[in-house]
């Protein structure tokens, strides 16, 4: 089963995303934010990381930064979850190094194919 | 994939409350002028994730009122925007608002739209008010160059046409075409044109492979490379042309004409933001399930176009108001939030208990006196397995009581400013936990007596300044343990209770007789009777003395008690001792007859060996027993509960004394066993509801005790037996 980090402070977000994606067949951790879900990513050796952007302590960005110096992460997919229209923080998210983005609101079946699309790459 | 949104509404809606909490906490503390950014950003994100939600949830009206309010705190924290007062004013109300948004969603209310349209109109009207040098477009999500964010304005003469064809196994990797025409639409007007020459037969057509292609015109003034930076991330995915737009001739209507095959078409329109607000025409199209997918993205966007033309979104506002989910109605505590380390701890404590069980299991086959040792040692780990995991299950239940406390700021900065009073609210101990079920029915009691303390306790400004007290008045709020129960004190410094007032009004309205001797103790007390409407008592408004009994009779129901000590002209002191939990109690355990009951220790004053020649028979059917220099009625328990017993004389057995709302008896009882905490289980969900009884319990031998009811004791009695009150009783 392939692991998944789900970072976003918010609470709700985060159940959804689990839900969606533990129905999926995916293994999934969340972290409510950066410096959190660093943490875990070094411990757990994930597959993919599908981050918020604007989070307390550490936010998305530096954590894209964050995990792509480590060499563990160099090559592994990073998503970032943005706002609808939020082009700003998409870019900022591509930059920094990000795969690819999932808009919020999310359907389910959209990022499930979303994340099955990246993993297979 | 289906999903049952209800399943997350309650996590939606506490954190809302929690989000809302944040925000109000912030704005308070949001000086105006220079401000910290951080303090901001909390504010910020805190309205982003009640968007992100609501809109999830398909709360339009919700999510479309915080766009309103972030957008206002984006700009005062990219500084674009001074804080001001009256923008704090205007959030705080905002936040009011959405409260009662989130509320009524919750509760599947109509929402106030007057009030929200009057906000937004309100908050609309501040943004479009910003000062010279903030001029910027006012939207969140443009990108930072702002030449390139204000495309109206351009009269349309320069531009590029692009053409675009993405590799078929673009849409394997997660690249979503239409999210690169959002992204070039924010460059200036997009038109986009969809080619459909390489559409397959049905037969020959993978859906997981993008056979489209577009021409796209897009008037802007950003130069190539900004354009070609669109495309950047799907770059040798694609081949990409791009040239000068010639305005002069039309060349999208060249690629308009051409056909395809219309069923395997969907032109969907990408438009669903409420953010923007250019008219761009476009059409996206993407096959197979990547339509699907971008579809219900945007639900109910202009969908099966088969026409390759340029379509026009109408801007789709948003998702269709579809029937909302059947919620759950929202019960006082559906749910509760948990940390891990509570959970961890209690599973911790679980495996150890299984250890000892382990352990213990062991003697069960062969035992030998040899053994007895370490069988001792097993119980005893067992009694504290058990005791440790009471203690971490009872902690489950216990919130900090900060999420009680934190609405009086907000409550203390508009009561003040309304009263025209100066104060400063001191909050500590919030971090003191509390019950969950207690917690939330203490919350209406203190708001009562803070609003009481600024309202009637501190003085106005001038008459502090008079009577030599600094203007600006203290409320403090604490919280802390003592000795097992929860005080929580509300102190001001303000005038104090007027003693001879109150003493005045006592009397005049019947709560005590006019000789009584009080202690002054016991007169500032009197503030908690019922039927002690203070009107005049002690400010000329409404008097401190307004609901206090409500207040009190509260606080009695939760097991607690409340009491005031008040000095004149100096302040005033109330304290609420609260038991932990509900749950369990301190019992004092007694015999009557056969049956063993248990009295809460908390309202028990004292027990004590009966001297027959202190009791007095009144109007010769009620015992008083003449406790120092007071009577007090004595209950006889095994006539109460209609019991059998061989103690009868008053000689043979023991009076304890208890106390609630301020009315003491004796009750008679066989005599005392144990004190013990108790575990109340609820005899109404078991049995029924039983007059004098406020839940039973099981003993460690098994048998049932059941726990008595003082206040509902005391009640009845004395009421069974004519109105006796204990100023009568005293004066007799």
């Amino acid at each position: 089963m392939k692991k998944i980090l789900a970072v976003d402070d918010s609470p709700t977000m985060r159940q959804m995303i689990v839900y969606t994606l533990k129905r999926a067949e995916f293994e999934v951790y969340e972290a409510e934010d950066g410096v959190e879900a660093l943490e875990l990513a070094k411990e757990l050796d994930v597959d993919l990381v599908l981050t918020d952007i604007n989070m307390p302590k550490m936010d998305g960005i530096e954590l894209i930064r964050s995990l792509r110096g480590l060499a563990a992460y160099n090559g592994k997919p990073i998503l970032t979850l943005t706002t609808e229209g939020s082009t700003e923080s998409k870019m900022k998210g591509r930059d920094a190094g990000a795969t690819g983005w999932i808009v919020k609101p999310f359907d389910p079946e959209t990022l499930v194919n979303t994340i099955n699309k990246v993993l297979d790459r | 994939m289906s999903m049952d949104m209800s399943e997350f509404l309650e996590v939606f809606f506490e954190e809302c409350e929690e989000g809302l909490d944040v925000m109000e906490t912030g704005l308070l503390n949001l000086g105006t002028g220079e401000v910290d950014v951080e303090e901001i950003n909390t504010i910020f994100r805190a309205a982003h994730s009640i968007k992100g939600g609501s809109a999830t949830f398909d709360m339009l009206e919700i999510a479309g009122f915080t766009h309103v309010m972030e957008t206002l705190l984006d700009q005062m924290r990219s500084h674009e925007r001074v804080v001001t007062t009256a923008a704090v004013d205007l959030l705080l109300e905002s936040v009011d608002c959405l409260r009662e948004m989130i509320d009524a969603t919750r509760d599947e209310e109509d929402i106030d739209e007057k009030r929200v349209n009057n906000l937004k109109q309100r908050l609309e009207v501040m943004l479009a008010n910003k000062d010279a040098d903030a001029s910027e477009a006012p939207e969140t999500d443009n990108p930072a160059d702002n030449v390139a964010s204000n495309p109206a304005k351009e009269p349309g003469g320069e531009g590029w046409v692009i053409d675009f064809y993405p590799h078929p196994d673009i849409l394997k990797n997660g690249n979503e075409p239409y999210r690169l025409f959002e992204e070039l639409r924010q460059l200036g007007k997009l038109n986009v044109v969809c080619n459909l020459n390489k559409i397959p037969d049905y037969k020959n057509f993978n859906p997981e492979e993008n056979y489209l292609g577009w021409r796209m015109e897009l008037v802007t003034t950003v130069n190539e490379d900004r354009v070609r930076e669109v495309f950047a991330w799907i770059d040798g995915e694609c081949e990409i042309d791009i040239k000068r737009l010639d305005t002069k001739s039309n060349e999208s209507g060249s690629v308009a004409p051409l056909s395809g095959d219309g069923e395997a078409m969907s032109a969907t329109a990408v438009e669903t933001t409420t953010e923007t607000t250019d008219t761009v025409s476009e059409a996206a199209s993407s096959s197979g399930s990547e339509a699907e997918g971008a579809n219900e993205q945007n639900p109910p966007a202009a969908e099966s176009a088969p026409k390759p033309a340029a379509v026009t979104p109408s801007k789709t506002s948003a998702p269709a108001k579809t029937s909302k989910a059947k919620k759950k109605p929202s019960g006082e505590s559906g749910s509760i939030r948990v940390s891990i380390e509570k959970i961890d701890s209690l599973i911790n404590l679980v495996g150890e208990l299984i250890i000892t069980q382990s352990m213990l299991s062991q003697f069960t086959d062969e035992f030998d006196m040899s053994q007895i040792e370490s069988l001792r040692d097993g119980l005893g780990q067992l009694t504290r397995n058990s005791r440790e995991l009471q203690e971490t299950a009872m902690q489950i239940r216990m919130l900090p009581i900060s999420s009680s406390f934190n609405r009086f700021p907000r409550l203390v900065r508009d009561m003040s400013s309304k009263l025209g009073k100066k104060v400063e609210l001191i909050i500590s101990g919030e971090g003191t936990e509390l019950d969950k079920t207690v917690l939330e029915k203490i919350a209406d009691p203190l708001v009562h007596l803070v609003r009481n303390s600024l309202d009637h306790g501190l003085e106005m400004p001038d008459k502090r300044r008079e009577s030599g007290k600094p203007e600006t008045g203290t409320i403090e709020l604490r919280a802390f343990h003592e000795g097992g129960n929860i005080v929580i004190e509300v102190v001001d410094d303000g005038a104090g209770i007027n003693k001879q007032r109150v003493y005045q009004k006592a009397v005049e309205s019947g709560v005590i007789a006019p000789d009584e001797k009080l202690t002054d103790e016991e007169i500032n007390n009197l503030i908690f009777e019922p039927g002690f409407s203070t009107a005049e008592v002690v400010s000329d408004i409404s008097g401190r003395g307004v609901g206090m009994d409500v207040v009190r009779r509260n606080i009695n129901e939760l097991g607690g008690q409340i009491y005031i000590i008040s000095e004149e002209g100096k302040g005033s002191t109330i304290s609420i001792r609260l038991p932990l939990t509900l749950a369990i109690i301190d019992g004092q355990l007694v015999k009557v007859g056969t049956e063993t009951y248990v009295i809460p220790m908390l309202s028990i004053d004292e027990s004590l060996q009966i001297n027959p020649r202190q009791i007095k028979r009144y109007k010769g059917k009620i015992d008083l027993y003449k406790l120092r220099d007071e009577y007090i009625p004595v209950l006889r328990l095994h006539k109460i509960f209609g019991l059998q017993t061989d103690v009868t004389r008053f000689e043979d057995g023991l009076l304890v004394v208890v106390e609630a709302e301020r009315k003491r008896v004796g009750l008679f009882v066989d005599e005392l066993l144990g004190q013990q905490q108790v575990v109340i289980k609820s005899l109404e969900k078991n049995f029924r509801k039983v007059d004098a009884l406020s839940g039973a319990t099981i003993l460690g031998d098994g048998t049932v005790a059941l726990i008595m009811d003082v206040a509902s004791l005391i009640r009845q009695h004395l009421l069974s037996q004519g109105k006796i009150n204990n100023s009568s009783l005293e004066a007799a």
